[in-house]
């Protein structure tokens, strides 16, 4: 039996993450026919998920980041190639690919209560609504907004009103998590907060995560891997980086990192020497 | 006692403390008040003035109207004979006919509107036909009303059907049309079964559209009525205008109007407020 000494513990221990494929992107193009001729977002995307990974897609606005997110969630059709979790091909969306939205998509007339009830009624039929209550209440408590619960989305503020979007992706216990630049809204502050946050309860559920966003910071601090895109029109996956340091993540230690700078560099070099928008 | 926030208020604590805020308002500010007396009482005068340029068989000024209807108001509800009937009797027959067309331009109008907003096929067939008949006058529509119904009660209550209506078809289709991309994809997502999505998405969505056409079209109902009954006569507040310009009696027409438009503002407030609560946790 191995033993685990202190920092093999304090680590991720990768030789137990379950190494099959869990999301596969096989050779996906989108093409949008237009008036004046067919239009290719994406061309030629390959990539493998392994399950418990945290992914960020980092590129450029209108690289085609929220059309692989938008295929993988099941809102989009690949034109050619296919995706698949766990070797079953997504046609449409679902549960258990369950999305954070940029602009939350809380239902405004209903409470936070009752938005993530909403979303555990629907997943857990079967279940007592004593047993959808205690999940809608630990969830909520989870990202500290327990007092929240009867507050409608008007009431809260733009940091809460996300943290109740992830309560509501984590109370059905998606497979996949998918994150469409989930802190792009909201001020530098509470965003290092939620992320955070998310880290937190990520490392206790270990769910699967897909995210987009924009800040090479953020992908760092958050990912275990960084998948850079390559410009429109006919995007395809430019480069995949490894982050290398260990879990949990400390912002203060990982930013004294020489490696730290040599990463993102490396991905500031990427998106802006060497696929730089044109200024037209 | 802590201030509840309003989305948490029963409908009779919200009314209360609109009425509250009201008054409060009124002391506050007296402009509120005082200014509308002031900008009433100058055109009251203006009008007073210009009737007596008029002379005695032109246009009564605000005096002589009072004067010579004080026995209508203050005698509401008096009954001589069928039609001999106090103002509050006319006015609550044409409120009936109105409670009858509008409840049922109303309920229809709203399950036709989600029809056609939700069916794109449905839309473009009726859409068209729709925007034509909603511009045809009220009035007009009285040969056609009378020539099928035959007897008066149900041509004017027809009338106001057909009248107020449009306005609810229409918006009600526009409101279901406008439901937001986010929160169709958050019912994709849950994989929301279709009744699921229609009550607890669509109609609270579009609820804030269906209540702008309900405000629209109870005011409509209300001028359709009084443009019915002129000519189908009998008890209601139209009829009595009529009478009471065939015998001459202007001061009772004027009086007449007063009331009408007191009871067409009430009408649009209890609509506003009713739908304000209805959907008071819209954002």
């Amino acid at each position: 039996m191995q033993t685990l000494s202190l920092s093999d513990s304090l680590s991720e221990d990768r030789t137990t993450v379950n190494r099959d494929p869990f999301l596969v992107v096989d050779r996906v193009s989108k093409v949008y026919p237009t008036p004046r001729g067919p239009y290719s977002v994406l061309e030629n995307i390959n990539l493998t998920v392994y399950e418990g990974e945290f992914i960020c897609v980092i590129g450029h606005s209108g690289c085609g980041k929220s059309t692989l997110l938008n295929m993988v969630a099941g809102f989009n059709r690949p034109t050619t190639g296919e995706i698949c979790l766990k070797s079953k091909p997504i046609t449409k969306p679902g549960p258990d690919r369950m999305v954070v939205f940029q602009n939350y998509s809380l239902l405004p007339w209903m409470t936070a209560f009752e938005n993530i009830y909403l979303a555990v009624k629907n997943v857990y039929p079967e279940k007592s609504k004593a047993e959808k209550t205690k999940i809608v209440m630990e969830h909520l408590d989870m990202v500290g907004l327990a007092d929240a619960a009867n507050k409608k989305p008007k009431q809260l503020s733009g940091g809460m009103k996300q943290r109740v979007c992830i309560a509501r992706a984590l109370s059905i216990r998606p497979e996949i998590l998918i994150l469409d630049e989930p802190f792009g809204a909201l001020d530098i502050l509470t965003r290092e907060e939620l992320q955070e946050e998310l880290l937190k309860i990520w490392q206790e559920h270990r769910v699967t995560v897909l995210m987009i966003t924009h800040d090479i910071d953020e992908a760092i601090f958050l990912s275990d891997r960084i998948v850079m895109m390559t410009n429109g029109p006919a995007a395809e996956i430019g480069e995949i980086v490894e982050v290398p340091f260990p879990r949990p993540r400390d912002r203060a230690l990982i930013g004294e990192d020489p490696r730290y700078f040599t990463l993102r560099n490396q991905a500031l070099d990427f998106l802006f020497n060497r696929f730089a928008v044109d200024d037209h | 006692m802590t201030v509840r926030p309003i989305s948490n208020r029963s409908p009779l604590e919200a009314l209360k403390a609109q009425l509250s805020s009201w008054v409060a308002s009124v002391f506050k500010d007296p402009s509120y008040i005082v200014l509308p007396i002031i900008i009433l009482g100058a055109c009251l005068l203006v009008w007073q003035i210009f009737s007596l340029s008029q002379g005695k068989n032109g246009l009564p000024g605000p005096i002589q109207v009072i004067s010579d209807t004080k026995q209508l108001i203050l005698n509401p509800w008096y009954e001589n004979s069928a039609n001999d009937k106090g103002l509050g009797w006319h006015i609550l027959t044409s409120l009936g006919r109105v409670g009858i067309g509008y409840g049922l331009a109303a309920t229809l109008g709203t399950v036709i509107g989600i029809l056609i907003g939700t069916n794109v096929m449905l839309y473009r067939g009726f859409d068209p036909i729709f925007q034509v008949l909603r511009t045809v006058a009220p009035l007009a529509w009285l040969p056609i009303s009378q020539l099928v119904f035959g007897k008066a009660e149900p041509s004017a209550i027809f009338l106001i059907f057909i009248t107020s209506i449009w306005p609810i078809i229409i918006n009600t289709s526009v409101g279901v049309q406008q439901v937001p991309q986010d929160y169709k994809n958050v019912a994709k997502v849950l994989q929301l079964p279709r009744l699921e999505y229609f009550w607890r998405i669509l109609l609270p969505s579009a609820a804030p559209y269906i209540f702008t056409g309900l405000r629209i079209s109870v005011g409509l109902s209300w001028l359709a009525i009084v443009a019915a009954e002129m000519i189908t006569g009998g008890v209601g507040i139209g009829s009595f205008i009529w009478d009471s310009y065939n015998s001459g009696n202007i001061s009772e027409v004027i009086i007449a109007m007063v009331y009408i438009g007191v009871v067409g503002l009430i009408l649009d407030k209890i609509v506003f407020y009713i739908g304000k609560f209805a959907v008071q946790s819209e954002s």
